[in-house]
């Protein structure tokens, strides 16, 4: 034996504290950082989402606009954000029938006739921006991260695609871009936003149903509409801090 | 793709109707299974003395080695960005359980079975260097670490060292397959995963398994080597998989008793499927021939007095209807979890493709290689039993 044990010893222990703090440096380098963004603090935002479900005509406009902005792959699987339409006959809230044919993209074909005792509406749905994300709790590598401004994001450059995070997801608003293999889901527009701009969905909206907010911001409206409505977040049981926030949110919404 | 659509019923979010996770993320839990088990039954010799299962201690130390090398490779061919795979060593996410796996893994592997064996079998690795040539003679001389002192004193060390090793490997084996369970039982969006008992369920159902598996091996190396099948050994394995069986099966079935009184809001869409897609794999598979019947059989060589051929026969039998078993109920696990949407309201199914990455060729050439992996490892290190050569 060449070597002897205290060399040894010296040797492995210097190895170990080297690569424990490559791998530090390494993570500091490339771990998930929010685009950057001229005159925008992060500190100063706290983003959320108000959702009047009684403004929604299902039209289908935010789907659309989404898909454009933020280059979603077109087939029906894949949606950042879709539409829901809820059928509840007879206020049997536990059996609606629900139904998002293309994720509400084309908007919606009749099928039902009004006054047949029944009650409808469209439910938007996109990405929650937990606070408490189950989503960022299980990422391996912590590719899908949560900013400081509240937007739950991914860094694609990063991602796995080990899928765990579309499992953890309640909500169901996570899928797999097919063209990376990665994870991919609503950010927000956070391109848009950190530059003053609204979301594309919020944009094209005709009936202002759904509306950015910035609960950082005494003057935002999202406050009035948080204080001078019923609010509720969708599976609150979970206690994943969502926070898009629901008006008019019916008992069988899923 | 087009497909997909018209295997749904009722309603399933648009981002659902894809399955997540496929057959080969149903093979991971299952190896790593199969690894733990095997362990344990190895450390019932060495730890606690059960002197009669000895003839395949070193054999199920191969097995688990075998099965825990092809365990992370499921899992690389399933994920989307293989290369990046590596990151979850380099920066990983201490919240994720899945991060936090790679480590139990590296740990099981590293520290607790490659050097349990390697001190086992120190002293034939330098005997076999001593008396082999070429190649083959630096292949050992290598694995002895170029080492040549086989002392009584260092041989005394090496058991020491080995015993303390089996120690922390018990912990460290219900560790790897526990946490393969709070990867799935941790899992609050869906009902089916979501459950406390999961790591527990996983932990006896790896054990059972693992046992079953060394029983299995055991049988077919003696008699591809056509030596006599120490029945003992037989017998008591056999008593102690009935032992454990026992126990995963009443875990499950408190599982299913405790949902089933319960009926949370997410019990009628996992009622239906049990009852529909699940019938076939959950009931008849897993519970029924997969479980019920290898404990009667089991139990059977309790309570009547047989004879040996037909023991042999039984134990087979039940051997092979315990890991089709255990291997249904990972898939019901991992499948049965996404067939449901997570709004209650639709149903999905899955298609099982073949010749395709995630398909069930590559499923089964994963599934065969550790018995590759352990015909090599066997040829190398060969693990009977044999009498003492003079050092």
């Amino acid at each position: 034996m060449g070597i002897d044990r205290r060399e040894f010893l010296a040797k492995t222990g210097k190895f170990i504290l080297l690569t424990s703090a490559a791998a530090v440096a390494w993570d500091f380098l490339r771990a998930g950082r929010p685009e950057a963004a001229p005159n925008y603090k992060l500190q100063s935002h706290w983003w959320a989402f108000a959702i009047d479900i009684e403004k929604c005509i299902g039209c289908g406009n935010c789907v659309r606009a989404c898909k454009t902005e933020n280059d979603v792959p077109l087939e029906p699987y894949y949606f950042r954000t879709w539409v829901e339409r809820y059928h509840v006959p007879n206020g049997n809230i536990e059996h609606p029938e629900v139904d998002s044919p293309n994720g509400g993209y084309d908007g919606f074909p009749v099928r039902y006739t009004p006054g047949d005792g029944s009650k409808n509406f469209f439910v938007p749905k996109l990405c929650n921006h937990c606070a408490h994300s189950p989503c960022t709790q299980v990422c391996p590598v912590g590719a899908t991260f949560d900013s400081p401004d509240g937007v739950v994001l991914v860094d694609k450059t990063y991602c796995l695609g080990c899928r765990y995070c579309v499992q953890a997801c309640p909500y169901g608003c996570r899928f797999i871009d097919p063209r990376t293999m990665t994870v991919d889901k609503c950010s927000l527009c956070y391109h848009r936003i950190t530059k003053g701009l609204t979301t594309a969905c919020c944009e094209t909206c005709p009936t202002g149903a759904r509306a950015l907010g910035d609960l950082k911001n005494p003057k935002d409206p999202i406050h009035e509409f948080l204080r001078t409505h019923k609010i509720q977040v969708l599976k609150p049981q979970l206690a994943t801090g969502a926070k898009a926030y629901y008006n008019g949110l019916d008992g069988s919404v899923r | 793709m087009e497909s997909l659509i018209h295997g749904v019923e009722g309603f399933m979010y648009p981002n659902e109707i894809e399955l997540q996770w496929s057959i080969l993320i149903v093979l991971y839990p299952y190896l790593t299974g199969l690894v733990a088990g095997a362990f344990i039954l190895a450390s019932l010799e060495r730890v606690f003395n059960v002197e009669a299962v000895r003839p395949t201690y070193r054999l199920a130390l191969l097995t688990a080695l075998a099965f825990l090398l092809v365990a992370p490779l499921p899992l690389q061919l399933h994920l989307g960005r293989p290369e990046r795979s590596f990151e979850m060593y380099l920066t990983p996410h201490t919240t994720s359980a899945m991060a936090m796996f790679g480590f139990v893994y590296l740990w099981y592997l590293m520290a607790v079975l490659i050097l349990e064996i390697w001190l086992d079998y120190r002293k034939d690795i330098v005997l076999m260097a001593r008396q082999s040539t070429g190649y083959l003679r630096q292949l050992y001389r290598a694995m002895a670490l170029w080492s040549d002192n086989i002392s009584e004193r260092s041989l005394e060390i090496d058991d020491k060292v080995g015993r303390f090793i089996t120690i922390v490997g018990i912990p460290s084996a219900f560790l790897l397959h526990g946490y393969v369970g709070f990867i799935f039982g941790s899992v609050k969006a869906n009902p089916w995963w979501s459950t406390t008992l999961m790591p527990v369920v996983f932990l006896f159902s790896a054990m059972v398994s693992g046992i079953a598996l060394v029983m299995l091996v055991y049988m077919v190396a003696s008699w591809k080597r056509g030596t006599l099948m120490d029945m003992r050994c037989l017998d008591t394995i056999a008593r102690y998989l009935l032992y454990t069986f026992i126990i995963d099966f009443a875990l499950e079935m408190l599982d299913l008793v405790h949902r089933i009184y319960e009926a949370d809001e997410s019990f009628k869409s996992l009622d239906f499927m049990v009852h529909t897609q699940l019938y076939v794999p959950h009931i008849l598979i897993q519970i029924v021939f997969g479980t019920v019947l290898p404990i009667a059989l089991l139990g059977l060589v309790q309570l009547v007095r047989l004879s040996e051929r037909l023991r042999k026969g039984l134990y087979v039998t039940a051997g092979v209807l315990t890991l089709i078993g255990i291997f249904a109920m990972r898939w019901n696990v991992v499948i049965g979890g996404q067939l449901f949407s997570k709004s209650f309201l639709g149903y999905t199914t899955y298609k099982l493709e073949f010749a395709t990455r995630e398909g069930l060729l590559p499923a089964i050439i994963i599934l065969l290689l550790p018995f590759l992996v352990l015909w090599i490892l066997v040829r190398l290190l060969p693990p009977w039993e044999r009498e003492e050569p003079a050092g």
